[in-house]
């Protein structure tokens, strides 16, 4: 047995611990420093540019009379759309994931798929929904078209960050409630829900901050980039900020750069708050269950 | 399978569990009634053949070292174990003269019948004192007329009244582990079940919060039939009129526990009493 006896080891090296060390924080740095030097850029051009007029104007010709209200006002409808279609369908498909499927071939396909459709690139749920949503169903290239659209690609995000949230409260729970002669559906409701809300909303707000910022699906869907009005319904042709951005940044005029860095510190300011408040959320979950 | 016998007869002969024998003690009805009951964890078999009949308002310990198959044992008795995934059984188990794992029996309706408290104290801690309580009937949609009757009549019950009656709507977690252990046992209580299930319910308690409950329990036995699973022989010798001693999923003795202690029939139950092992 003696010559499988590991080799005798070497005295660990100082000078390659502290290397690997400092290698690993300019690694962490790195995508904190590239963020940073964006921003700054951004920020610079286009600070200046954020007004009144800016925010509630619609798209124009002229670099200084063309303002971001079109497209802001189709992200909202376009968010709060995705919101209503995606939240309560991945909210659902966890649940049972989680707290109903036994572990089976069907709990696995499902879990597969989930976790593959996370990886697809988001332009591929562009050329679905086309075909899908604005071809096959018909509704041609509108804010639902779009929001379903959106709502595929949030889809596994909901999906997975719900199970977490699931997870996180105690077994125990779930077999106090059982055990007091409740049914599934009774315990999840009155005692696992309550408890993993505010993850569930954590979940649901990232995800939801990801579908703000996409660009790609929604180009490929036909959104316009020129919209004079506001979308009147879920059946309405809208732009959305990225699309906004996207447009102008591809304008030769050096106003238009202006404004496309005024239009991402707009976008960007959004994803942060609403970042910040999924964060808020789930500190205070974990107040609440004493962790 | 039943058979009468006199006090002494049961004394006699030592049980030999290849040889199932319904052990059971006389002149008490059963209320609940286990016959060759086997269980498994996915492939491991947890418990093997046990028969026993629990009498009606009496308490009845179930000892026996870690991992022996005490817990499955009374998971078993309120159909929790076939919660665990992976988990299967065989054998009966009657409930008043029903086979609680008949086919069409609904588990929900046994589990309101036969109530539990496990071994870590689990107030939900979304819920007050009071709503804690309560949780039994609101989340099964049963609707009593007088809610805070059955709030003072539980918390009574379980000898947490007194402590409590000021702060209803504070946290049922606010409270400290004995409290919420006998917050546990008033939210199985409200519920009205017949038999109570308790899962080594003071191994998480000090000594003093452990005398609490083992007081209460000696006054439940008045309303309840009660099943305790301990790993503290001086517990259930205090507190349980019957004992039984399981040892790798057999049952190898099941007596009157003062019986059991003094003059164990069975060289195991010698050995494990007197500290031989366990």
């Amino acid at each position: 047995m003696n010559r499988l006896r590991p080799p005798a080891t070497r005295p660990p090296s100082r000078t390659l611990e502290h290397g690997f060390r400092w290698l690993c924080l300019l690694a962490a740095l790195l995508p904190v420093a590239v963020l940073g030097v964006l921003l700054f850029d951004v920020v610079r051009t286009g600070i200046g540019r954020i007004d009144v007029q800016f925010l509630t104007s619609f798209p124009s010709r002229r670099p200084e009379h063309a303002g971001i209200i079109a497209g802001a006002v189709g992200s909202l409808w376009l968010v709060g759309l995705t919101a209503a279609i995606a939240v309560p369908i991945g909210v659902g498909a966890a649940i049972y994931l989680e707290e109903y499927a036994r572990r089976g071939r069907l709990a696995t396909l499902i879990e597969v798929n989930v976790s593959n459709l996370a990886g697809v690139p988001s332009i591929i749920y562009g050329l679905l929904g086309l075909e899908l949503f604005v071809r096959a169903l018909s509704l041609g290239r509108s804010l639902l078209a779009g929001a379903l659209t959106l709502a595929l690609l949030v889809l596994p995000i909901i999906i997975l960050s719900t199970r977490e949230a699931l997870r996180t409260v105690p077994r125990g729970l779930r077999e106090a409630g059982l055990a007091l002669g409740a049914t599934r559906w009774q315990v999840v409701r009155q005692v696992v829900l309550p408890l993993a809300i505010p993850g569930i909303l954590t979940g649901s707000i990232l995800a939801i901050s990801r579908a703000i910022g996409e660009a790609a699906p929604l180009v490929v869907l036909g959104a316009l980039s020129y919209v004079d009005f506001l979308p009147d319904g879920p059946m309405a042709p809208f732009s959305a900020l990225p699309i906004q951005i996207f447009n102008w940044t591809s304008r030769p005029q050096a106003g238009f750069a202006v404004n496309a860095a005024a239009g991402i510190i707009v976008l960007m300011a959004t994803l942060l708050v609403l970042n910040a408040a999924a964060i808020i959320t789930r500190n205070r979950m974990q107040k609440r269950l004493g962790r | 399978m039943q058979t009468t016998v006199d006090s002494d007869a049961c004394l006699s002969p030592p049980y030999r569990t290849m040889e199932p024998a319904q052990m059971s003690n006389p002149g008490v009805a059963a209320k609940l009634s286990v016959q060759e009951l086997s269980a498994w964890h996915g492939e491991k078999q947890v418990l093997v053949r046990v028969s026993l009949d629990l009498p009606e308002h009496e308490i009845s310990a179930v000892i026996g070292p870690s991992g022996c198959g005490k817990s499955t044992l009374i998971r078993c008795l309120n159909r929790m174990h076939e919660l665990v995934p992976g988990a299967t059984h065989r054998g009966s188990i009657q409930l008043d003269g029903e086979d609680i794992y008949a086919s069409g029996v609904d588990p929900v309706l046994i589990r309101r019948r036969v109530g539990m408290v496990f071994q870590k104290p689990n107030p939900f801690p979304t819920m007050s004192i009071r709503d804690n309580v309560l949780a039994g009937l609101r989340l099964t949609g049963m609707r009593p007329g007088d809610l805070d009757a059955v709030v003072e009549s539980a918390l009574q019950q379980a000898a947490l009244w007194s402590e409590v009656k000021d702060r209803l709507r504070e946290p049922g977690t606010s409270l400290s582990g004995g409290q919420q252990q006998r917050l546990c046992i008033a939210r199985a209580l409200a519920v009205e079940p017949e038999v109570l299930l308790l899962d080594e319910p003071c191994s998480a308690l000090d000594p003093i919060a452990t005398t609490r409950i083992e007081d209460l329990l000696g006054t439940l036995r008045e309303r309840y039939t009660i099943v305790i699973v301990t790993h503290n022989m001086q517990q259930a010798a205090r507190v349980s009129q019957q004992t039984a001693f399981l040892l790798q999923g057999e049952l190898v003795e099941f007596t009157e526990t003062d019986a059991l202690f003094t003059k164990p029939k069975d060289k195991r139950t010698e050995d494990y009493v007197t500290g031989k092992f366990g």
